[in-house]
């Protein structure tokens, strides 16, 4: 079972990352992305942005691209500990405040907001909340995620 | 071609969206592309030392198909808010089909919002991911 008391409330370091143009045509590329807006810099400009828009579930691999050194759920020494061979996703939440281009540089802060236990503790049920900000302070998205832990 | 102005329904439906099959190759693309390196997705030897028949579609991977039904209907900067539940695994080799269904038009901070419902299903028709959207109506 993992340890409620110690890991409920742990907010992660904040982490640095600059958003790759190169990355987000990679994304487009291995999702199949028709809309030339997410991997053409020049269709991006003639449709209004001022470079290439993140997309709107780029932002969890954003998160997934710098593990927190506090609070990680997949670190066993500093973070949760999760075994990768019992985890699924079970939700996934996104709220957006302000569109996000490449280029831009974020701070990225995760919050364990709870963990809790069903069916005898078969499975555990890990939320974590994302904030994402720009340079200037601007909050840009949030992000929440439910992962399950089958211990069954 | 994402509208301009929009006049809406409930009940309207979004243009379907549909992609796959899903081979191996696409979840290695995607794992590399979306820094989601969980082995269960990509390594089949792992994936079967956990219990599994064979790897598995990332979530997010259907997930990022239901973004591109909502971006190729609305901009995506009138993309407010959404949620959803991942209700069963997306198999190796699956073809998935993402919907939309307008359930409510309803106002809030001076704003004309939509509720839809969304969700990819295999061609089994397996309902893989379930959830809802609030988009910006101008």
């Amino acid at each position: 079972m993992i340890d409620r008391e110690r890991h409920v409330g742990v907010v992660s370091e904040p982490r640095f990352v600059e958003v790759e143009a190169g990355f987000l045509i990679f994304f487009a590329k291995a999702t199949g992305e028709t809309d030339p807006v997410y991997f053409d810099e020049a269709a991006a400009r003639a449709a209004g942005h001022p470079a290439i828009p993140v997309p709107p579930t780029y932002f969890f691999s954003l998160h997934m691209s710098c593990p927190a050194k506090r609070g990680d759920i997949f670190d066993t020494e500093n973070g949760i500990g999760v075994d990768m061979m019992k985890i699924l996703h079970g939700e996934q939440g996104f709220t957006y405040h302000a569109l996000t281009y490449a280029g831009d540089r974020l701070t990225i802060t995760t919050t364990t907001e709870d963990i809790y236990a069903r069916k005898g503790g078969a499975l555990e049920f890990v939320v974590q909340a994302t904030r994402f900000e720009k340079d200037d302070g601007t909050l840009c998205a949030e992000a929440r995620q439910l992962a399950v832990i089958r211990n069954g | 071609m994402a509208n301009g102005h929009l006049e809406i329904t409930v009940g309207e439906t979004l243009p379907e969206l549909v992609r796959g099959p899903i081979d191996r190759t696409t979840l290695a693309l995607f794992a590399g592309a979306s820094h989601d390196h969980v082995r269960l997705h990509i390594d089949s030897d792992f994936a079967k030392a956990a219990g599994l028949d064979d790897v598995f579609a990332h979530g997010m991977l259907s997930m990022a198909w239901l973004a591109q039904m909502l971006t190729h209907w609305v901009p995506q900067e009138r993309l407010r808010h959404w949620n959803v539940r991942f209700t069963a695994i997306t198999p190796l080799h699956a073809t998935v089909t993402c919907r939309g269904e307008i359930t409510e038009i309803f106002e809030k901070a001076g704003e004309r919002l939509a509720r839809v419902r969304i969700g990819s299903w295999t061609e089994a028709n397996v309902q893989t991911l379930d959830g809802e959207a609030v988009v910006a109506l101008v």
